[in-house]
């Protein structure tokens, strides 16, 4: 048996991808929840109510995709050029901070049209910087961003844990460490009353489109894709390929840095280290399910969303673990690397 | 001053260290030996979860410790042959696939924790491995107890780290390994299946991997925890390379590590809240992204690292 690379890639079968892997993946999760003695077939009914069964739990699965859309368009930017970023969790905390930061002590008492514009590009400029060092190290020394920019997530954690314990932190708060909380004008307008949704969705959508464009119809966009493909074949055609990758990690870490600051400014009002369930890190599997397409990391995002929420549901009245939310999103990624490997080889006998 | 020289001197110092290296030292032979045969393996971190839960839930439900640690060996094979089917037979993204299996390890670790022991205000423990004594030797001064008072696995891990050393460095096995990782094709033309080969280290690899998750909650600890690993995977990797892929180098840098832990750690009690806790908690990280910055040109990569391997295809 081996495998033969084909000739064309059947339109149907690429776009056919990630439903069978999330299928798949759906399919293995069953497995589990039937060893773990719950009827998989109401288990599976939960999840889908507890996503979408209300009008409270449709938006907080919208609320919840915001954030996933931004960490996996953060992924798959990067991706695309071959930059691994695998900071994004870290990113997220730092844009968050920044965030709580600029509101509460520099922008307070600005108004609404003045202060959240700019504390969005606070946010996003914290997330560079962060993804800036790592870029850096590559360039300069050789060194591996991916290892760097796990090991800087544990740091950015570890610093924003510090200055919540310290110069941020909210003295009201009954010593819980938790930061002080943005200026009220900072507070990003709700799409709906009476719930959590908030503009931060709006923006995530319109910046995929945005990024669909600019990969589709730029010379950059070219360029970021040639590096990826064969950098020292970008560096013969004549893209300049360190400056393509310090645009490519700026736009990563920005949005990375921006799903932490619509989190602060749009849902919690404040920054504690709990702020993110593994946002940064399930922006990479958003990223590939969607084949690193931004329109359909829109898509990717939502699913993920759908585990997360309706797995909280399913899980209280079922009393399956939660963490079969993870579970199913992480075999989702593994069996989309195998379903893409198949729309490109063949098996021959 | 004399802080700085009280806690040097002390051998208490000298015993956390070997103890903070030991699942280090497991954890970078493990990443060794796949990055030795060409494949980067980033399913560390979670194969270290892994094995502390599934080597800790075996105590728990009454085996014995040296029966947890095989478990957790067991099964950290098992996630080294899924990585391996994904890198080598069907020659996917190391990275990706690497990061794949470290979400699914760790979030499956802690479905099956808390599907297994139910949600309980104190979490439950276990009897741990207690200290062994070495005749003769922990009688030394200073050394005695700074050295030859370890739990069972640290002497395993070192004893490991030596042998590691000679088999890669002295056997045909270690050349079939070598070879995989610098010419697969080369080593085809020897009458090496280098995919086997990869094969072998990568579930080899991930045991090891595995049995240094089970020391933090056989040995270090008594419970598990999510998240208990914290990091130590990544810091693995980023050891391999400051260990230029030697495995005696890896037992030095792993000790090397483990000394400025421990040091902190003890640093931080004296300084007694002087400094924000969390600097402290940042060097080990900042610490393997300067080695890594320091070595990385330096150090000698397998010629094949990351390149899979298809028979005929250049």
């Amino acid at each position: 048996m081996r495998f033969e690379r084909r000739e064309h890639r059947p339109a149907a079968l690429v776009i056919a991808t990630p439903i069978l892997a999330v299928v798949a993946a759906l399919a293995v999760a069953g497995l589990l929840i039937a060893l773990a003695g719950a009827p998989v077939l109401t288990a599976y009914w939960k999840i889908l109510t507890g996503a979408f069964g209300s009008r409270l739990s449709t938006t907080e699965t919208l609320t919840r995709a915001a954030p996933l859309m931004l960490t996996g368009l953060a992924a798959a930017i990067a991706f695309r050029a071959r930059l691994w970023n695998i900071g994004a969790e870290g990113q997220f905390y730092l844009g968050a901070i920044a965030v709580a930061a600029t509101s509460s002590h520099v922008l307070a008492g600005l108004p609404s049209a003045v202060q959240i514009p700019l504390l969005f590009v606070v946010g996003a400029a914290a997330g560079m910087v962060l993804l800036l060092v790592p870029l850096w190290l590559r360039l300069r020394f050789s060194v591996d961003e991916v290892v760097t920019t796990l090991l800087l997530n544990f740091v950015a954690i570890l610093f924003v844990s510090m200055l919540i314990d310290g110069v941020l932190k909210d003295p009201t708060a009954f010593g819980w460490p938790q930061s002080v909380g943005i200026d009220s004008a900072a507070k990003l307008p709700k799409l709906l009353a009476r719930s959590r949704l908030h503009i931060g969705l709006i923006i995530a959508i319109g910046l995929a489109f945005a990024i669909h464009f600019v990969q589709s119809r730029t010379v950059f966009g070219l360029q970021s894709r040639a590096a990826g493909l064969n950098p020292t074949g970008a560096v013969f055609a004549g893209v300049p390929l360190a400056r393509t990758l310090v645009i490519v990690a700026m736009m990563s870490g920005g949005l990375a840095g921006l799903a932490g600051a619509i989190e602060v400014m749009g849902v919690k009002g404040y920054v504690t280290t709990d702020l993110s369930p593994g946002y940064g890190y399930s922006g990479i599997v958003v990223a590939m399910l969607a084949n690193l397409n931004p329109l359909g990391v829109v898509l990717a995002a939502l699913f993920t969303a759908i585990m997360f929420v309706g797995a909280d549901g399913m899980s209280r009245s079922l009393g399956i673990p939660t963490y079969i939310a993870d579970v199913t999103v992480a075999l989702s990624l593994i069996s989309m690397l195998i379903a893409v490997f198949f729309t490109q080889y063949r098996i021959r006998r | 001053m004399n802080a700085l020289v009280d806690i040097l001197a002390s051998a208490g110092l000298w015993a956390a260290v070997l103890r903070i290296a030991t699942p280090l030292i497991l954890g970078t032979l493990g990443a060794l030996l796949c990055e030795r045969s060409g494949v980067l393996n980033l399913g560390i971190e979670g194969i270290m979860t892994f094995g502390a839960m599934i080597g800790w839930l075996a105590v728990y439900n009454g085996a014995d410790l040296w029966t947890g640690l095989l478990v957790a060996a067991l099964a950290g094979g098992v996630f080294g042959f899924l990585h391996a089917v994904l890198t080598v037979t069907l020659g996917l993204s190391q990275h990706v696939s690497g990061l794949g299996v470290t979400l699914f390890a760790s979030s499956f670790s802690y479905y099956v924790f808390r599907l297994m022991v139910p949600v309980a205000g104190t979490p439950p423990t276990v009897e741990p491995f207690q200290p062994i004594a070495i005749p003769g030797l922990s009688d030394l001064p200073f050394f005695g107890p700074a050295f030859f008072n370890q739990t069972p696995p640290t002497y395993l891990a070192i004893l490991i780290a030596i042998l590691m050393a000679y088999i890669i460095l002295r056997t045909p096995l270690g050349l079939a390994i070598r070879m995989a990782g610098e010419n697969p094709h080369a080593a085809e033309a020897q009458g090496i299946n280098p995919m086997a080969v990869r094969y072998g280290a990568v579930i080899a690899g991930s045991a090891l991997m595995a049995v240094g998750g089970a020391f933090l909650t056989l040995s270090a600890f008594n419970s598990f925890f999510p998240t208990m690993v914290q990091g130590r995977g990544w810091i693995c990797i980023a050891l391999v390379v400051f260990a230029s892929w030697r495995p005696e180098r890896a037992l030095l840098g792993a000790l090397l590590f483990a000394f400025f832990d421990g040091f902190q750690l003890r640093l931080q009690t004296a300084l007694n809240g002087a400094v924000p806790y969390q600097i402290f908690l940042m060097i080990p990280y900042v610490l393997s992204i300067a080695a890594l910055a320091v070595m990385a040109r330096r150090a000698r990569v397998p010629q094949a690292l990351m390149q899979p391997y298809r028979r005929g295809e250049r």
